[in-house]
């Protein structure tokens, strides 16, 4: 009787969609251990914190031929943006009345967010083809663009989370549990 | 003076229930009442009067038709029952992040065919190979587990029918001017599916969850690895590792071999191509869940983190392109949807919202799922203002787009769900107009 159990709790699940899918018996227990080097290769994500930031570091002076290089065909040269988004710039017009540029000195609340999307996702063409120097090195590029940080100033897993985005405490958790 | 078919009306005797010929949904609820206006509907037809064409015998009943097929396609003549594309130049750089768009106002029901769900990417549709393909759970857990397709095949499953939105959907609403076009230029990131999947609570707590967990990152194994933060009490709810959309297979643009389905809650969450679960204290911010995806209110603070859909209705039918041919009997119809529970009632008004007629809603009518409403009209062919309007079982009503402007501004580029207005001009042509 154990697959007819089995099934009764799923159409309980399926009535009731929003609560919770308990089951008469409890389902099999299949994943395998992960291994720790599956979970290092893939463990890419970078919270506010910068816990998992990787080694290396850059200044936004060395940052200037990666961007060049690598990022400012879509993005153009001063990160004003082209074919993709505008970078740079944009402070102060989230409440203007014409026009509002939302870039990552105007918006974004968080530095880390910046490594862990160039590193993920940029370029659009050749998703993790820089190494972690060059993504460090566009990084500070793109936040020297915004006036965030020096020419020289270097940006690494210590420096980078903390750097204080100017529009980090705009930001309202509007996240409620039911 | 003989009657013309459009004179001779099935519900003439009705009596309107708001202005402009709204007719009282009971006409489709009572079966009685629905069956007396079918005959009198086909009188009308019969008093047609049948083309020469119509009197020859047709081709296709005089020769056997065409033998099985493995996969069926719809008929050559549905060619045009396809998704809005937006073309780009062959130089654009990023041809795979962007969007299509389902043609509302060509389907009926609620379900949306696999082949017409919308699609949102980041960086194009992977093509993936499920036996390579593997889910990633991790963090804040008593032991990392690695899950393959087969077993993921052998854990119960549930089935359910929920709209996928996309945060964006409806987001002309909030530009001066309305967007011009089908119902879908501007409401087309929304379709509906019977999702059927393994509940994701099995899986994290066969990892075993840390009491310290609070959220959940969400990554998917296309070239963007889009991610998403997740609180956790979704995740021990109704979230599901979605391994079927109505009844085969995920397609690829939909996440094959897995997708996250969080019901209800804004489609990008919905991680595509799902391969990493990382359970976490915090959220991690990604790009989607700071830059984008975030509601940029009037006085310059953006509220973060608005997951689920709200109360929402649109009527397809008619909308613009689908005009109306003349005067006479109409059923208006469309989808209503809420990402916080089932419908609790559609309202429709011909008058611009002065006076309002409960629409028939059809079942099923499930929690955070497109629900059909449709409402008997007779149309005398004068210009009117057509709108619907939805409320949700939490008592939430959608709301008016300037109640909507009035409290969240014009820059917010999400979350729109203010009543659509169709103005339907005594030529017949319907068109978008903010009321």
């Amino acid at each position: 009787m154990f697959g007819r159990k089995v099934l009764l709790g799923g159409m309980t699940a399926t009535a009731l969609v929003a609560a919770s899918t308990a089951l008469a018996v409890d389902p099999p227990k299949l994943g395998q251990p992960a291994p720790e080097m599956l979970i290092r290769l893939f463990d890419i994500s970078i919270p506010p914190d910068g816990t998992g930031l990787p080694p290396g570091q850059a200044t936004a002076k060395q940052g200037e031929a990666v961007f060049i290089a690598r990022c400012a065909a879509c993005h153009g040269e001063k990160g004003e943006g082209a074919t993709n988004d505008r970078l740079a710039s944009g402070v102060g017009t989230l409440q203007d009345e014409i026009q509002t540029f939302k870039t990552v000195g105007s918006y974004w609340p968080y530095a880390t967010t910046l490594f862990d999307y160039v590193r993920r996702a940029m370029p659009y063409n050749a998703p993790l083809s820089l190494t972690d120097e060059e993504v460090y090195a566009a990084t500070a590029y793109v936040l020297f663009l915004n006036r965030i940080i020096g020419e020289t100033d270097v940006i690494n897993a210590q420096s980078l989370p903390a750097v204080k985005m100017p529009n980090r405490d705009a930001f309202i958790n509007a996240y409620a549990p039911r | 003076m003989a009657k013309t078919p459009n004179e001779a009306q099935p519900f003439a005797d009705a009596e309107p229930v708001a202005a402009n010929g709204l007719l009282h949904r009971r006409l489709f609820l009572s079966g009685g009442a629905f069956f007396a206006g079918a005959s009198a509907l086909s009188g009308v037809l019969g008093a047609r009067p049948a083309s020469a064409q119509m009197a020859t015998v047709p081709d296709w009943r005089k020769e056997p038709g065409k033998s099985f097929t493995p996969y069926g396609v719809p008929s050559r003549f549905e060619e045009p029952v396809q998704r809005l594309v937006t073309v780009r130049a062959p130089s654009y750089p990023s041809p795979g992040a962007g969007s299509s768009r389902t043609p509302l106002h060509l389907l009926e029901g609620i379900i949306t065919p696999s082949g017409l769900h919308f699609e949102r990417s980041h960086s194009g549709v992977p093509d993936i190979d499920p036996d390579r393909h593997r889910l990633l759970i991790h963090g804040l857990v008593r032991q990392p587990l690695v899950f393959d397709l087969e077993s993921l095949m052998r854990y119960p499953r549930v089935s359910a029918i929920h709209f996928i939105e996309c945060a964006g959907n409806s987001g002309g609403g909030w530009a001066a001017q309305p967007p011009v076009g089908f119902v879908a230029t501007m409401h087309g990131l929304l379709s509906c599916s019977e999702w059927t999947g393994v509940p994701l609570h099995y899986l994290l707590e066969e990892a075993g969850i840390d009491p310290k967990a609070k959220w959940i990152l969400a990554e998917g194994i296309d070239a963007a690895a889009m991610s998403r933060s997740v609180p956790l009490d979704k995740c021990l709810g109704d979230a599901m590792v979605a391994l079927f959309q109505n009844g085969e297979r995920i397609r690829p643009e939909q996440g094959y071999p897995m997708r996250l389905l969080l019901p209800g809650w804004e489609g990008n969450m919905n991680v595509k191509w799902l391969h990493r679960i990382k359970v976490t204290e915090g959220p991690t911010h990604t790009k989607d869940e700071t830059s984008k995806y975030t509601e940029l209110m009037p006085d310059g603070k953006s509220m973060q983190f608005t997951f689920p859909m709200e109360v929402k209705s649109v009527i397809t039918r008619p909308s613009e392109g689908i005009n109306m041919q003349g005067p006479g009997f109409y059923e208006i119809s469309g989808f209503a949807w809420s990402g916080n529970g089932k419908i609790k009632r559609v309202d429709v008004s011909a008058d611009g919202g002065a006076s309002w007629a409960e629409a028939a809603l059809q079942e099923p009518i499930a929690s955070r799922a497109l629900t059909r409403f449709r409402l008997p009209w007779q149309w005398d062919g004068r210009e009117v203002i057509l709108q619907s309007r939805a409320t949700d079982e939490t008592g939430a009503v959608q709301p008016t787009r300037a109640e909507l402007i009035g409290s969240k501004g014009i820059k917010n580029a999400y979350h729109y769900n203010g009543i659509t207005t169709w103005e339907v001009r005594a030529s017949g042509l319907v068109k978008n107009v903010w009321a």
